[in-house]
């Protein structure tokens, strides 16, 4: 998921163009890249990476409501630093920024809060685990079993994940490149939590059980510079499999990149050019042209499917706006999962 | 019909040049003084406007401390909560000899600030690295750039001119280290659209205050009582000025009689004549209104700084130098000009509807439509009585200017019966022919002279009230300068511990180290600074107490009892004895009130150990220092050198006396400004009624003249008069002015500023006055004595070859 990070670039253009950043991955600013066979330390990886420009902890969940309706949520907390380092007060250089939100098929409702570190209103620590801004949070004793919370003006909830499987590692070993030029990420995921829990919604509470996936990626460099936008995909099958697929829309050509995660979680990566997607179908969302059914062949899985939106208006009026939100699949496959796109003008 | 009509009306200005000019002059005055009063209160207004705009002060609730400070954990917590709510720190901050003001606001989270999102969408924009994160971005207007460009040690400056005056906007982390104020924060804004659901703030933070936006103190709030004093000056001044304008257009219509009469004779209908003669006079009253803004425009402009000036000084509102044409005061300018032209002249206006077409009415006739005094002085005397009533009733400033208003004019009324009075008590005891045809003609005189001389009276009874006002206000502020800045030294640490330093090093050089500290509490009346003071001898023998219990010291240090200043005790109605409510666990006697002038706020003193119970943690960085005058200079240097202070950082008594002073100078420069003027414009109405009844003058003084009295005696005579009847008015605009003076100091005073000053009298002051009226009558007369003096005989024989 490592494509999410553009976002938080596009957020921050006044202060890293202003510093003559040409948007190429150096760390002439004294951040720290990410280099391949890093050993990831946990729990102490779970948490925060100060020195590293970006990064984020980010579940997305399909539910089902007593009622019997579909719906997704989405809980991410997102670190941007404007210094690679950490101080207390005020003048702490790490920037959070919390998206919230809650999508059915009619409604798709969010919330956004921005804070910064170093006064206690936003962070993340590793032991026990706990990540929040204001008064969301995700938080645990560990990754295994977490709370997860969150309010705006017109949703709340409150979940209960519980880890079905191991954690798993994109790209190489959870190095994961994300372009030709080689920029690069580290990425991992928890896909299989088991969801319980409540949503409070103005058409009144609803219980909700599911499935959520996790994505934690943190990295200090930008996309190419070509790279205009991305299309995420993160899908749970009927069968127990995963997939993770995400395409890198560029000039110079798109990079492809998937992780296909067996039901007992092994993986495969799948390097750039086996993931096939193409858009069917476009709707107008917030004043442009937004494809919201796509096709999706993964070939050496024997993978043909067609992925939907199941609201078409999932679209995040936030300081960087974007569309995230819950999808259906069917085909060669069935099941449910979620969709990110950004970089449609 | 029109054309020949207007050709005529046109004739007389054409023969009458300096007439036509008086009336110009005569409406542009008093435009002028209005409008320029009425530019400089828009400029005020909008300048309030426009710094609660940029820093979007105004719309949203907000969330005090009345303890002063709300602590950083306390936002986190509410924050944690869920609430929405923008973290706010502000305070004086000095660079070298000015006072500033710091904003800082959590920038990430405030409503956006023009200011802001201009330095982040400019050519070259500004990101949030640079902003948020050590040093820092400082924004304030460019004519502070070179203030604070001796300041290396502040974070570099973005100049705007979207943040008001004499303001430095920046980010919360750069003003705590500015202020010294880590983890504190002044006040939080609870932004709108809260998430559903939260916890009700009484429960999470029981000590904070919800203020809604309509409540929190607002400078222009604070300053309205300023506005209203220059008001009611202007208005005075345009009433004064239309004086001028009646007398004028009197001697206008009444050298017309005789073409009017023609006119209607040659058939033009009375309802015609009178619509042309209104067209003409609003037509002059456009040309006199527009050449008043014009002046107004200008002078607006030269008085503006100087108003500008006190408004931050007093009450520390922002407020730009420069003067803007607003469509509000222009229009307003020039329907004064027309308004007021029309009802200068409404009473020659009816007596032109009432001229009988076919009698040939000479002088009397003309003059049987005026009202006698004694009628004049039962409406005068009504007023007065019901501005006293409405005091008595009302409250408030309104109610005091109303009294003012009442008085004033009652009192101008008055005037033509009390100078009646006096001429036949002089008429009584005159001895000779002469003497006698002296008082009888001036009594005679009367009707004609006494709007000029009412205006004189205004102008003489304001001149002597304000000018008691403002210098008793200066007396009793020297004073109070002396008794309130004991200390040789006042010295300003860098933080606390050097404060601490400093005063352990001093304690062996010094006779005595005051720490000045203080903290900014919530009252219901307004802000409120709450000042802890050691026992000291300075402040037992020194400290300006207008009212206090018994051992009122001994209490105070025994932490029984709080001193509390004049303004709040007004404002709160809070006397000695009396409860003052510090904070909501906190209540303490008051044992005395002390006079504080210059400072809008309400202040408390409380004992150090009490002080340092209930607020702990106020900086303790000021300090006033006792030693020996004579070593006061050798001790600062030291200070400067031991501790590597700034100059400004240990500043001598002597300079914060005359910067003071001058603050208080600054204050009162319009108000003399506007007396002056008044003054002369009141001469000016003068010169314009004797010049109207100099035409009226030649029937009555040609059978004098043929009695055998020269006309240089004559003239002499002339000039006498004016002198004489100005000194009565002066005689009489003496007590009105004390009363004036009284009622500024013990009413408006109170109201406006919130002190009350004992009253001064300044007899030499009133000589000068009185010399400077004569002078003003005696030249006003001479133009009239002069042609008097130069007017051919037969003229005067003519007077007795035809019936005029």
């Amino acid at each position: 998921m490592s494509v999410r990070f553009l976002p938080l670039f596009l957020f921050l253009p006044f202060s890293v163009l202003a510093q003559g950043f040409a948007g190429l991955g150096t760390d002439a600013e004294g951040y720290e890249t990410p280099r391949p066979g890093y050993e990831f330390q946990f729990p102490a990886d779970h948490g925060a990476h100060p020195a590293f420009r970006i990064e984020w902890w980010y579940v997305t969940a399909t539910l089902t409501g007593d009622d019997g309706e579909s719906y997704g949520i989405q809980w991410t907390l997102f670190r941007s630093a404007l210094k690679p380092f950490e101080r207390q007060g005020w003048q702490n250089p790490q920037l959070w920024i919390g998206h919230a939100a809650v999508t059915t098929a009619e409604h798709h409702r969010f919330a956004e809060r921005i804070a910064r570190g170093g006064i206690g209103q936003a962070g993340v620590i590793a032991t026990p685990f706990s990540a929040w801004i204001d008064d969301w949070e995700m938080a645990g004793p560990d990754m295994e079993t977490l709370s997860l919370s969150a309010r705006g003006a017109d949703f709340s909830y409150e979940m209960n994940l519980k880890a079905q499987g191991p954690l798993v590692f994109h790209g190489d070993r959870g190095f994961s490149v994300k372009s030709a030029d080689g920029q690069a990420s580290y990425y991992y995921s928890q896909p299989a939590y088991a969801v319980t829990g409540s949503l409070r919604l103005p058409e009144g509470d609803v219980q909700v059980t599911g499935q959520a996936w996790m994505d934690r990626e943190w990295s200090s460099q930008p996309l190419s510079k070509d790279q205009t936008g991305w299309d995420w995909f993160s899908l749970n099958f009927d069968s127990g499999a995963r997939l993770m697929a995400f395409r890198l829309r560029g000039a110079r050509g798109d990079f492809t990149s998937a992780t296909w995660i067996a039901p007992d979680g092994t993986t495969r990566s799948i390097p750039d050019g086996l993931v096939e997607t193409a858009p069917l179908e476009t709707a107008r969302v917030a004043g442009r042209e937004i494809p919201v059914r796509w096709r999706l062949k993964l070939p050496a899985e024997n993978l043909d499917i067609e992925v939907s939106a199941l609201n078409p208006d999932a679209w995040m009026e936030t300081s960087f706006p974007y569309w995230e939100g819950p999808v259906t699949v069917a085909g060669t496959h069935q099941g449910r999962g979620y969709l990110e796109m950004t970089g449609y003008e | 019909m029109i054309a020949p009509v207007v050709q005529a009306l046109a004739s007389h200005w054409r023969r009458h040049e300096v007439q036509l000019a008086t009336l110009l002059i005569g409406i542009a005055l008093a435009t002028a003084l209005w409008s320029a009063v009425q530019a400089i209160n828009a400029e005020a207004r909008a300048s309030y406007a426009r710094a609660d705009a940029q820093l979007s002060v105004g719309q949203f609730d907000e969330l005090h401390a009345p303890g002063g400070f709300i602590p950083l954990e306390l936002y986190v917590k509410l924050r944690r909560a869920g609430w929405q709510v923008v973290a706010v720190l502000e305070g004086p901050f000095r660079v070298d000899d000015r006072t500033l003001r710091v904003i800082g606001v959590d920038l990430l989270s405030y409503p956006a600030l023009p200011a802001i999102s201009e330095a982040r969408t400019g050519p070259e924009p500004l990101g949030l690295t640079e902003i948020l994160t050590a040093p820092g971005r400082i924004f304030a207007r460019p004519d502070l750039a070179p203030l604070l460009a001796n300041h290396p040690e502040l974070p570099p400056l973005i100049e705007t001119t979207a943040v008001p005056p004499d303001l430095i906007l920046t980010d919360i982390g750069v003003a705590e280290k500015l202020l010294s104020k880590r983890g504190q924060i002044s006040r939080l804004v609870i932004l709108p659209d809260q998430p559903a659901g939260l916890p009700p703030l009484a429960d999470l933070a029981p000590e904070l205050e919800r203020v809604r936006p309509s409540e929190a103190v607002d400078t222009a709030q604070l300053a309205n009582s300023f506005h209203l004093n220059l008001s009611a000056f202007g208005l005075l001044a345009f009433a004064v000025g239309l004086f001028i304008v009646h007398g004028t257009v009197g001697l206008a219509m009444a050298q017309r009689r005789g073409m009017f009469r023609t006119l209607r004779a040659l058939g033009v209908p009375l309802a015609l004549l009178i619509r042309m003669v209104l067209c003409e006079l609003t037509a002059i009253a456009l040309v006199g209104g527009f050449l008043g803004l014009v002046l107004g425009y200008f002078l607006a402009g030269a008085l503006l700084p100087d108003v500008a000036a006190t408004l931050r000084g007093l009450y520390g509102a922002p407020m730009e130098g420069h003067v803007v044409l607003r469509p509000l005061w222009v229009g307003a300018g020039l329907a004064m000009a027309v308004g007021g032209t029309l009802l200068a002249s409404g009473q020659s206006m009816w007596r032109l509807s009432k001229l009988p077409l076919l009698d040939a009415p000479g002088l009397q006739a003309w003059r049987t439509g005026m009202t006698s005094p004694l009628r004049t002085a039962k409406y005068g005397g009504a007023l007065i009585a019901t501005g006293t009533a409405t005091l008595m009733l009302g409250d408030g400033l309104a109610a005091g200017f109303v009294m003012l208003a009442g008085l004033l004019v009652g009192a101008a009324l008055l005037l033509p019966a009390l100078l009646a009075l006096f001429l036949t008590g002089f008429e009584r005891r005159a001895n000779g022919p002469v003497a006698q045809w002296v008082w009888a003609d001036m009594r005679a005189q009367l009707p004609g002279l006494s709007l000029a001389l009412m205006a004189l009276l205004l102008a003489l009874a304001t001149n002597i009230g304000v000018g008691t006002m403002v210098s008793s206000f200066r007396l009793t502020f020297i004073g109070w300068l002396d008794q309130r800045l004991t200390s040789e030294l006042y010295l300003t640490a860098r933080d606390d511990q050097q404060g601490a330093e400093i005063a352990e090093w001093l304690r062996p050089r010094s006779d005595a180290v005051l720490p000045i500290r203080r903290v900014e509490l919530r009252h219901e009346t307004g802000p409120l600074f709450l000042y802890g003071i050691v026992d000291d001898p300075t402040y037992r023998q020194n400290w300006p107490l207008i009212a206090s219990a018994p051992d009122v010291w001994d209490r105070v240090a025994a932490g029984e009892a709080v001193l509390i200043n004049e303004q709040l005790a007004r404002r709160a109605n809070l006397w000695t004895g009396d409860r003052l409510t510090i904070a909501p666990d906190w209540s303490l006697e008051i044992a005395g009130v002390y006079s504080d002038y210059g400072n809008p706020t309400g202040q408390a003193l409380v004992a150090m150990q009490q002080f340092d119970l209930h607020v702990p943690g106020a900086p303790n960085r000021r300090f006033g220092i006792r030693t020996d005058p004579a070593k006061a200079t050798e001790l600062a240097q030291a200070l400067r050198d031991r501790f590597d202070l700034p100059p400004q950082a240990v500043i001598h008594q002597a300079a914060i006396k005359a910067q003071s002073l001058e603050i208080f100078e600054n204050t009162f420069v319009v108000t003399s400004a506007l007396n002056i003027l008044t003054l002369g414009i009141s001469g000016f109405a003068i010169l314009t009624s004797l010049l109207t009844l100099w035409t009226q003058r030649l029937p009555q003084v040609a059978p004098v003249w043929a009695l055998g009295l020269t006309r240089a005696q004559l003239a002499r005579l002339e000039l006498l008069r004016s002198v004489l009847l100005a000194a009565l008015t002066a005689c009489l605009a003496l007590p009105l002015g004390l009363i004036l003076a009284w009622i500024l100091l013990a009413i408006i005073n109170v109201e406006a500023f919130g002190w009350r000053l004992p009253m001064h009298l300044f007899p030499f002051d009133w000589v000068v006055l009185l010399a400077l009226t004569l002078l003003a009558a005696a030249v006003a007369a001479a133009i009239p004595a002069l042609r008097l003096n130069r007017l051919p005989p037969s003229d005067l024989l003519r007077v007795f070859a035809n019936e005029r």
